[in-house]
């Protein structure tokens, strides 16, 4: 393979940038391509236009098309080839389009990336990394909205992460590459570029651990707990809640799978009132398993069942209905006025 | 391996060439083919522009590829049956669709605005290549049933980099079935060159592989892709089996309104394909013939225009679907869960419209 092309683009003075989510997840795909040569990109238009999103904007300029692949119109290809790749040493990081193109790669993950490490009784690693652009509210057509997270935290042997801003962005993609495992990388995509999300990263910090959830707002009227796109909707309704002396407490998952629920048992053990938020449809879903383990660890801490606010039981519907279908700011109030009614 | 010789019966200003293996269309199919393009045309025009003033989300439009979309619909029989992909709009307004209902997809009203059984239209797909395998279960269904039912399936070429294109390709000339693939090669997958996709010598070639004959045809020449295609269709019905066949066409328009071209390809290629406007040569040669002329064309374009504005009109009226239909048709029977929600929106929405706007 071709030596490493070390990139001389935007060298920051300070180490601290105002990045959006969108930006964080470049850099950090550039800082882990810098770091290991064995990191590869590949998918769908991931090279001259950067992806359709400009997730990998200008990385195949940088490193290079050995290292950036433009690959066929496949994404049974993509996973399969990527699965090749990893046992052959390599770290590919694979670029799904959207979430609703995932599946023809369904078998790929589920059959094969999930259960080699296990087969081989531990002889073989996949370090696959699978970027997934998730969620809704974007006004696109069919296909390009959903949120199937839950199908993939359902397989044994992924892991399945979410990030929902841009300091975990930046860190999180780095962290999945490194990690031994494959990793299902899903990416809030409406908030990709969203000027009010942008936040100072410091590339010289310390990261959080991947596999561990976080309270991003404390309180102790009831606790929401919610990952991806969803994080947000949470923090503004605990904002809005704060106006009416609610005082919400907010809990960013980051991990789906494994999930990491200390931090939410320890919250719910204070707050007693626990209300999960997705995007995703609601029957047997990571807001499922939640509420399950939750009413398992703390049965006796409970003054309210605990309430989920996700989207309906439907397909996504098309986009002129879709605010009808996510979660938004009123249904998760209404869902705290209920917690505390009971 | 062996080049397929491209089957050419117009060169690019309007001249008959003789090719050996088809011959050229009678006039007056070739007329209606005319004022098919100038209304497809239009059409492709006034959806991007309806992008631009907000009535559209998004179009991906088929300039450039005209002449396959208008004869994809014009070899048809009434009783065949089309499977078209997000960008063949045109190819379904051709099949006799209401064009806003056609839109309804692309304009966020509904995920498909049309009766597939009324028209024998499939939902335009947008998984790419998904279509082609049910084409074949359709096209097979004919069999079985002992009706002479064509179908007939578009794909572009990158979808043909899908396994399900591959698998479709196999099931049909297994089976024989009476389906017709289409691949409008129009050398990108959204900024991805054809060079990335196959490096075999055509996108015909796969259809040989799979034992069926490939067909590669200039896919701006209306007049060789009513040659081809018509073929085609009449073999299949007669019991012959399935064909592939390869349009030689180029996507004049960005991806979509969404999508920089810039980003990839040079204006000189553009520009070299927009010489090779399948209008231009189709006009010129059907004027060389005295077949076209003014009024006629007048006529075509005002038929066109009419169409235009008469989309303009309908998309001006935007009342949002029905929230209800959210929950009407996830199932043919209703789930009591599907019940209880549908209720709680319905709640919700009484309660925000009790409440007024400031209040919120
Ligand atoms: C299974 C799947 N993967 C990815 C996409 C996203 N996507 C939409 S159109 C497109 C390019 C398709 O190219 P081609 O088949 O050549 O058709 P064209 O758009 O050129 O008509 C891609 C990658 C999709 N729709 N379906
Ligand atoms: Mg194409």
């Amino acid at each position: 393979m071709a030596a490493p092309v070390r990139s001389t683009a935007d060298q920051p003075t300070s180490s601290v940038q105002n990045l959006t989510i969108g930006k964080a997840l470049n850099l950090g795909l550039r800082a882990a391509m810098e770091a290991d040569d064995k990191v590869l990109v590949l998918g769908e238009d991931v090279g001259k236009l950067g992806g359709v999103f400009r997730i990998t904007d200008g990385l195949q300029k940088d490193f290079g098309e050995q290292r950036v692949l433009d690959t066929p119109l496949a994404e049974s290809g993509i996973i399969g080839t990527a699965v090749g790749l990893a046992v052959r040493g390599f770290r590919p990081v694979c670029e799904i389009q959207f979430e609703g193109f995932i599946f023809p790669g369904f078998d790929q993950i589920s059959s094969q990336l999930a259960k080699l490490h296990y087969r081989t009784q531990g002889g073989i690693k996949v370090p696959v990394v699978i970027r997934v652009p998730y969620g809704g509210g974007i006004g696109a057509v069919e296909h390009h909205s959903e949120s199937p997270e839950s199908l993939f935290a359902h397989i044994a042997g992924l892991k399945v992460v979410s990030c929902a801003n841009p300091v975990d962005a930046y860190w999180m993609i780095q962290q999945a590459i490194r990690c031994d495992d494959p990793v299902l990388f899903f990416e809030p995509k409406r908030l990709y570029h969203s000027g009010a999300l942008k936040a100072p990263v410091d590339t010289a910090a310390e990261p959080d651990p991947l596999f561990a959830s976080r309270t991003v707002r404390q309180g102790s009227t009831a606790t929401l707990v919610a990952y991806g796109p969803s994080v947000k909707v949470c923090l503004d309704a605990a904002t809005a809640a704060a106006e009416d002396d609610l005082s919400l407490e907010v809990i960013d998952l980051r991990t789906l799978s494994p999930l990491d629920l200390e931090p939410v048992f320890e919250s719910v053990r204070r707050t007693g009132r626990l209300i999960t938020v997705s995007e995703a449809p609601s029957e047997s879903s990571i807001t499922s398993e939640i509420a399950a383990r939750v009413q398992q660890e703390c049965f006796y801490s409970l003054e309210s069942p605990v309430l989920r606010v996700t989207g309906f039981d439907t397909p996504y519907p098309p986009s002129k209905l879709e605010e009808h279908y996510l979660p938004d700011l009123d249904r998760v109030l209404h869902a705290v006025d209920r917690a505390l009614a009971w | 391996m062996e080049e397929l010789r491209m089957v050419r019966l117009l060169d690019a200003d309007g001249g008959a060439v003789e090719d050996d293996r088809y011959p050229m269309p009678p006039p007056e199919v070739l007329v209606d083919a005319y004022r098919a393009l100038v209304r497809g045309k239009r059409l492709n025009e006034q959806a991007s522009a309806l992008v631009r003033q907000g009535r559209l989300a998004v179009y991906p439009s088929s300039r450039g590829q005209e002449a396959c979309q208008v004869t994809a619909a014009a070899v048809l029989r009434p009783g065949d049956w089309l499977f078209p992909t997000y960008r063949d709009t045109v190819a379904v307004v051709e099949r006799g669709v209401d064009p806003v209902e056609v839109l309804t997809l692309l304009r966020g009203d509904w995920h498909c605005g049309y009766d597939p059984s009324r028209h024998r239209v499939a939902p335009q797909a947008t998984p790419l290549a998904t279509q082609l395998l049910h084409a074949v279960g359709a096209a097979h269904a004919a069999t079985l049933r002992g009706e002479d039912t064509v179908v007939l399936a578009l794909c572009g070429d990158g979808a043909t980099s899908e396994g399900d294109f591959h698998e479709a390709l196999n099931f049909a000339a297994v089976f024989a079935a009476p389906v017709v693939f289409l691949v409008q090669n129009n050398k990108y997958a959204i900024s991805v060159p054809l060079a990335r996709q196959s490096v075999a010598p055509s996108l015909a070639h796969k259809g040989i592989g799979y034992g069926m004959p490939g067909v590669l045809v200039d896919g701006n020449d209306t007049a060789a892709l009513t040659a081809v295609l018509g073929e085609a269709v009449t073999r299949a019905a007669g019991g012959g089996g399935p064909t592939l066949v390869e349009a030689d066409t180029y996507r004049i328009d960005a991806h979509t309104n969404a999508d920089d071209a810039s980003r990839y390809r040079t204006d000189d290629e553009v520009a070299a394909w927009a010489r090779r406007d399948p209008l231009v040569r189709l006009r010129a040669y059907l004027r060389g013939l005295a077949v076209l002329d003014d009024e006629r064309e007048a006529e075509f374009t005002a038929a066109a225009e009419a169409d235009a504005a008469r989309l303009r009109a309908a998309l001006a009226d935007d009342r949002p679907p029905e929230p209800a239909e959210l929950f009407a048709h996830v199932r043919a029977t209703p789930t009591p869960q599907l019940a209880a929600q549908a209720a709680s929106l319905r709640a919700e929405l009484a309660a925000e419209r009790r409440q007024p706007e400031e209040e919120r």
